[in-house]
């Protein structure tokens, strides 16, 4: 059964990447950047999340079929979403 | 090949151990579709008696049987059974179960303890049902929509929600292990487009069982926590929106419809096949439109919030969408009449059931188009009109593809073959029951009468009465093959390996196949549904 | 003869099961687990959308130190985690049992942490239950973002408390050698639980601590 084994160095590297991408994530809430607040604090987690699944979670070396799953999930969570809001967001009264 | 077939000592997956612990710790699909099967069997009985009580109640305008509270709790018991502890499980878990590895040339499934760990799930969430039964009933509707269930409903509704979480596990572990097994298990030579259509109907239905039962666990979990904790999200006084839930609760359930037929349509598939002796025209067009019925199918909940409080511009964009679902359904309809046109019929029960699945189906689909405009759902919406839509596809198609399914594969799960005289009665029965059961309740929808009430007004009496009466001839068509089915298991004639002649894996092995499903892993190199002319 | 043969690890038959199908199980379940987590994250951002100011005041209230020290440590014991399935894939089975028991480590200290949390805010009466008290404008709005936080983190910590206890099992097999280079499979499927259970919280820390801090 082969399976690739990721360098322990690099598990470091992602690590301290993600050390700092929390630092960011902190000190940009402290700053006044109005709408774009809420695009960095979901900019710099999806990052952080990408680091996680193809790194700590071996996508990056699994293969297409997995992949596609992986897809999957965040795809129809992002359907959820974005229909529902079609509700809420040209809603004229009630919400 | 006639040497598997006729010795009935062979060792097969039913008789190599009869004990109590060899069926309960059972790792083997075969049997674990048969432990679903009598499971799901008990509680298509249960829901079907709360549709008799209260079909008793409708036969007079005014309230005689059971009060307005009762007549709650009756139908809220028949949709939340018939729903989840019926429908939803019915094909794949048995017929599913039973047949995918045999169909792809497998001998188990991907994770064949998970699949008993599914049985079990379901066992439990079922128990939670019963527990509802003798402490009183849940009356929220199986919809159960806010506030009244999270905030108003004095009856068991954390119990219930509790059982129908639990099962969903069920439905997920399920889909889970059909899709790895397709993917992975399929036999040498065995491509993607030689599988029975079947296989990718249940490939299909397990995306849905995948992605949507977490939502509705999600959601139902909302209510249970805001009942017993107080904290809700739910709730108009709290500023939380009601039509929240309703998004929610219907991106699972608008798709968990498509669970309940896509596995249905390939069993058509197969006994249409089967009985016109031809290849599925299009073929490739019938497994694209499952994978694109549970794709678009996820895109149209908000169908059922029309008149909800939705904006009219969501409802717009899902009305719109739901035109588009119907297509790949069509393009079915479509493809088996066009395998019927010049095929070698014969009129066996399955092929009666098949038949009255693309009529009923067609019928339920048609009128699906109806309440997806919102210039007519407007008025249908909570009348009979949308009960007898939904019951055509779930009763007269969902309901028949499954009793169609177990005649044609009796014979492999049983080793046995039923009585056909009576398989025909049956099923003309049950189509005779349905059509007037549920035909008499479009009228009296599009004539105003509201569901979900124990009183109507006098004008629409003949129609309830003569529903009803359909209601009484159904439940005797459904008694039928129970009875014949079980007394076939001591006086049927012993099945052949191949009784109907029809092609694919699981009609080259035993009947019952042996434990193994085969004796040696077989070889595909040919396409699905290849029938040779017959020189008799 | 008659005995059912499924296709296992170690007695593997035309076709067969390998370690990435079985990865892939898990990875389905992940996708159900992440519409499961989903539609929470669904109703927070349609309730934040809709009360943008109630929600970020209700945030205030909320400890980041205790926030940001728990991320740390989450994403931590993500790459203890990630350093056990290494050590599996090359046999180290002591160095293997030593990551797992300092993730076991790092997920009690933030389950402490987040009991200390919560009951801080108990005290403070911003637990949405019956006793709600809110000292700004708007509290039914404010008890939605409360609604949600405890619902949310409260799964969370279940998810968190799960995964502990399966690390703690595997812990166990790997000291009774049942853990080998050849099936380290348990410990694999394990790892990618534990970092979707990360992945949760990296989206939960910044949406639920860090708007409304300007």
């Amino acid at each position: 059964m082969s399976s690739h084994i990721t360098p322990r160095r690099t598990y470091i590297f992602v690590y301290l990447a993600l050390l700092i991408l929390l630092g960011g994530t902190i000190g940009v809430a402290y700053v006044d950047l109005g709408i774009w607040n809420t695009v960095a604090a979901i900019t710099i987690a999806v990052v952080k999340a990408l680091l996680v699944v193809l790194f700590f979670m071996h996508v990056k070396y699994s293969s297409n079929l997995t992949r596609v799953y992986v897809l999957a999930g965040f795809l129809w969570l992002a359907l959820l979403i974005g229909l529902t809001l079609t509700d809420y967001l040209t809603r004229t009264s009630g919400f | 090949m006639s040497t598997i077939a006729l010795d009935r000592y062979r060792q097969n997956y039913l008789n190599i151990s009869y004990t109590a612990k060899s069926w309960l710790l059972s790792t083997d699909h075969k049997r674990i579709g048969i432990l679903y099967m009598i499971s799901i069997t008990l509680f298509f009985f249960l829901g079907g008696i709360a549709a008799v009580l209260f079909r008793l109640e409708l036969l007079t305008p005014q309230a005689d049987l059971v009060k307005a509270e009762t007549y709650n709790k009756l139908f809220t018991l028949h949709g939340v059974i018939m729903v989840w502890f019926f429908l939803i499980p019915s094909i794949p878990s048995v017929l599913g179960n039973f047949l995918i590895p045999l169909m792809i040339g497998a001998r188990e499934v991907a994770f064949p303890r998970l699949n008993l760990v599914s049985w079990y799930l379901f066992m439990l969430g079922g128990l939670f049902t019963f527990v509802v039964l003798i402490t009183g009933g849940v009356d929220t509707g199986w919809t159960f929509y806010t506030p009244y269930s999270s905030s108003f409903s004095n009856s068991a509704v954390v119990a219930t929600i509790f059982g129908v979480f639990i099962t969903g596990f069920s439905s997920i572990f399920t889909g889970l292990n059909f899709i790895v097994t397709i993917h992975k298990l399929r036999a040498p030579g065995m491509k993607w487009s030689r599988l029975p259509l079947f296989i990718w109907s249940h490939y299909a239905t397990s995306l849905i069982l995948v992605l949507a039962t977490p939502v509705l666990a999600i959601t139902l979990g909302l209510i249970a926590i805001e009942r017993v904790f107080g904290v809700g999200i739910f709730d108009p006084a709290l500023g939380g929106d009601p039509v929240l839930f309703e998004h929610f609760f219907w991106f699972y359930s608008h798709p968990a419809v498509y669970i309940m037929i896509l596995p249905g349509m390939g069993v058509t598939s197969e006994i249409i096949a089967a009985f016109t002796r031809r290849r599925i025209f299009g073929y490739t067009f019938v497994a694209m439109a499952s994978l694109a019925i549970a794709i678009i199918g996820f895109l149209v909940w908000g169908h059922h919030i029309f008149v909800g409080g939705q904006s009219a511009y969501a409802s717009a964009v899902f009305s719109g969408l739901s035109y588009m679902v119907a297509i790949p359904s069509a393009v079915k309809v479509f493809n088996w009449t066009a395998t019927l046109y010049k095929g070698s019929i014969s009129f066996d029960t399955p092929m009666l059931y098949a038949l009255g699945f693309i009529w009923l189906f067609t019928i339920g689909g048609l009128t699906g188009l109806f309440v997806a405009s919102l210039a007519i759902d407007v008025h249908v919406h909570d009348t009979y009109f949308v009960i007898a839509h939904f019951h055509y596809i779930m009763v007269g198609a969902s309901v028949m593809a499954y009793l169609g399914g177990i005649h044609y594969w009796w014979p492999k799960l049983s080793g046995r073959m039923y009585p056909e005289g009576w398989g025909r009665a049956a099923a003309l029965l049950i189509f005779f029951g349905f059509n007037l059961t549920f035909f008499p309740q479009f009228l009296l929808g599009y004539m105003g009468m509201p569901r979900r009430y124990h009183v109507y007004a006098e004008e629409f009496q003949v129609l309830n009465v003569m529903s009803t009466a359909g209601a009484s001839i159904l439940a005797v068509g459904y008694l039928l093959p129970l009875a014949y089915l079980l007394w076939s298991l001591r006086t049927g004639s012993i099945a052949i390996a191949s009784p109907w002649g029809a092609s694919g894996l699981e009609w080259q092995t035993g009947s019952p196949p042996p434990m193994e499903n085969f004796e040696e892993i077989p070889i595909v190199t040919e396409e699905a549904y290849t029938y040779r002319p017959e020189s008799s | 003869m008659a005995e059912a043969r499924a296709p296992t690890l170690d007695r593997p038959e035309l076709p067969e099961l390998d370690q990435e199908s079985i990865s892939l199980g898990m990875w389905i379940f992940l996708a159900s687990e992440v519409m499961f987590f989903g539609a929470l994250f669904a109703a927070y951002i349609i309730y934040r959308n809709a009360y943008p100011q109630v929600f970020a005041e209700a945030s205030r209230h909320l400890n980041v130190w205790i926030g940001g020290v728990n991320t740390g440590l989450l994403l931590t014991s993500s790459l203890t985690v990630a350093l056990a399935v290494n050590a599996a894939q090359l046999g180290k089975r002591k160095l293997l049992i030593a990551f797992l028991l300092l993730t076991i480590v790092l997920g009690l200290i933030f389950l402490g942490l987040k009991g200390l949390e919560y009951s801080q805010e108990f005290e403070e009466n911003l637990f949405p239950g019956r006793n709600f008290i809110y000292p700004g404008p708007e509290p039914e709005k404010a008890r939605l973002f409360f609604s949600l936080y405890f619902t949310m983190t409260g799964l969370h910590a279940l998810h968190m408390l799960a995964g502990l206890l399966t690390f703690s099992i595997i812990v166990l097999l790997a000291w009774r050698k049942k853990i080998t280079q050849e099936n380290y499979i348990s410990v694999e499927l394990a790892g990618l639980f534990w970092h979707f259970v990360d992945i949760v919280w990296i989206f939960l820390f910044p949406l639920l601590y860090l708007i409304g801090r300007t």
